[in-house]
């Protein structure tokens, strides 16, 4: 048996820089020039407040972190049968995932975070039997409502990118699992879910990301994330450019961890020619 | 009929897709050990034909049984069969180890991971001894270097070698092969067809559809000349290539050749 045909390659990003490359001229004025204007920030702007608000701000982004990952978990939870649903359920289940999707995606998220709070949060305390419940601690906070808003909004996005992530998995593939006895569980589980979510990541990725964009609404119905605590920063202090730089920057470095978080599984299976 | 030594029997086999009729009453037995060449133009229904065998395809009347088990079907309500024990089909599968023209390797999973996998999860192996069987297999078929790569980095021939160790994981009681160098780059061919001879010459049972006509002659035992859905003619290499009786049979060699 000859093995001279094709040599499988190891995986090589060539699209991320090699350390070398950042020793080029023009790369070195670049980053001088940033070091120059993040001193000139740091010196010539006002940053004395910061430190008394340092815990306000540490406690609001573990709450925009907290809203991010609890919807992203519960949404993809619910995405998946969504996806499913669409690609082989009969039509009544197809039918009301796939307007579902439509009407949720085709609205503002703000809006639809507003009538459920305001909407629905103010019908609830109507009904003694809600107001008697176990559940009304929770829902007399603004909290439940931020993240069924934000849940409900990611699941329909990600239902669509399912949808297209399932149906795009070769039918060969599947195929092959029912020729080798596989039962519909267990092909689902083991080749179909897996490969679906594979093919989604990259666009899953882009997705979170814009979720986690999506947190700050959450400040309008009074959860306390770190948007508002900069919005309350900038009340108090007066100051207009230093919280919401400092809040750039902060959004700027839990997208960059996201970003890398899903390269790296991204990456555990590679693609060739990706 | 229903004898141990009979391993696949197909009666009377029928297959429409809507208006158009594919198998039109195909019968076809296969002892422990034979190896058998399906042959025909394209559109004659031979892989249509393999397909039914394990119920990828599900026939629209006929009988068929495996190992002398028939497999229990009932009508679908729009004048074809389906199983009628879903269970039975998956377990009759589990005797059947299909080979693909388009590979149909697990893209996610490494060539390992594609060949340990039904062992595991199907026949509920343990994975020590899954991986044992498994790297025997990649050893016999020359890809136990290649064990933890995935298949988009192989070629296509390594990629139908892994396919067949996948197939014989399974330790199935007939290897089904499906037009299995058809998508291939010619020179990659014989590298595949090496690994099917050697099945061949340890008595596996197989039924190959096969577009080499030198390749079924070399290594099938029984060969069966299929033509818009009926066998035309079927014997021993030699009669159906030495000396042809039906008219399509001598012209569709010809044109082989």
């Amino acid at each position: 048996m000859t093995d001279e045909t094709t040599h499988a390659l190891a995986y090589t990003p060539e699209d991320l820089p090699r350390k070398d490359s950042f020793l080029k001229p023009h790369r070195i004025v670049l980053m001088l020039l940033f070091a120059a204007l993040v001193v000139a920030v740091a010196v010539f702007m006002r940053w004395d407040w910061l430190p008394r608000y340092l815990p306000r701000l540490g406690s609001g982004i573990l709450v925009s972190l907290a809203m991010l990952f609890s919807t992203a978990i519960l949404g993809f939870l619910l995405a998946v049968p969504l996806g499913l649903a669409q690609v082989t359920g009969p039509w009544f289940f197809k039918a009301p995932a796939r307007i579902f999707c439509t009407v949720i995606r085709g609205t503002p998220l703000l809006l639809q975070l507003w009538l459920l709070y305001y909407g629905l949060g103010s019908l609830f305390p109507q009904f003694p039997a809600i107001r008697q419940s176990f559940l009304w601690p929770y829902l007399r906070e603004a909290w439940p409502y931020g993240v069924a808003a934000l849940t409900v909004s990611f699941a329909a996005y990600e239902g669509e990118v399912m949808r297209g992530a399932f149906a795009g998995v070769p039918s060969g593939e599947l195929e092959a699992a029912r020729a080798y006895g596989m039962s519909r569980w267990t092909m689902f589980r083991r080749i179909w879910l897996p490969r679906a979510i594979h093919r989604a990541l990259p666009t899953l990725n882009g997705e979170t990301v814009l979720q986690l964009k999506s947190t700050p609404l959450v400040a309008t119905i009074t959860v306390v994330d770190v948007y508002a605590v900069i919005s309350k920063v900038r009340q108090e202090t007066y100051l207009t450019y230093e919280p919401l730089l400092l809040l750039a920057a902060i959004y700027m470095c839990l997208t960059g961890i996201l970003v890398v978080a899903f390269r790296y599984f991204e990456n555990r299976i590679p693609t060739r020619g990706a | 009929m229903t004898d141990a030594a009979q391993a696949i029997a197909v009666t009377d086999l029928h297959k429409c897709f809507g208006p158009l009729e594919v198998l039109k009453g195909v019968s076809l037995s296969a002892l422990q050990g034979d190896v058998i060449a399906i042959i025909g133009g394209s559109g004659s229904g031979k892989s249509t034909l393999l397909r039914c065998i394990n119920m990828l395809e599900l026939p629209s009347a006929g009988q068929i049984s495996v190992h002398g088990e028939e497999i229990r079907m009932k009508p679908d309500g729009h004048g074809g069969l389906m199983p009628a024990d879903r269970k039975q089909v998956q377990r009759i599968r589990t005797q059947l180890g299909m080979v693909f023209q388009s590979f149909n390797l697990w893209q996610h999973m490494t060539i390992l991971q594609n060949v340990i996998e039904a062992p595991v999860h199907v026949l509920g192996k343990t994975k020590a001894e899954a991986i044992e069987t498994a790297e025997a297999l990649l050893r016999r078929v020359g890809l136990y270097e290649k064990r933890d790569a995935y298949p988009a980095f192989l070629s296509g021939g390594q990629q139908q070698r892994a396919a067949i160790a996948r197939a014989l994981a399974i330790q199935p009681l007939v290897m089904l092969f499906d037009e299995p160098t058809s998508a291939l780059d010619p020179e990659l061919v014989g590298e595949v067809l090496s690994v099917i001879g050697d099945l061949a010459r340890e008595k596996r049972t197989m039924v190959l559809v096969t577009h080499e006509m030198k390749f079924a002659r070399d290594v099938a035992n029984h060969i069966v000349f299929l033509h818009n859905g009926v066998i035309e003619e079927q014997g021993p290499p030699e009669a159906i290539f030495g000396a042809p009786k039906s008219e399509r049979l001598k012209k569709f060699i010809s044109s082989i050749h």
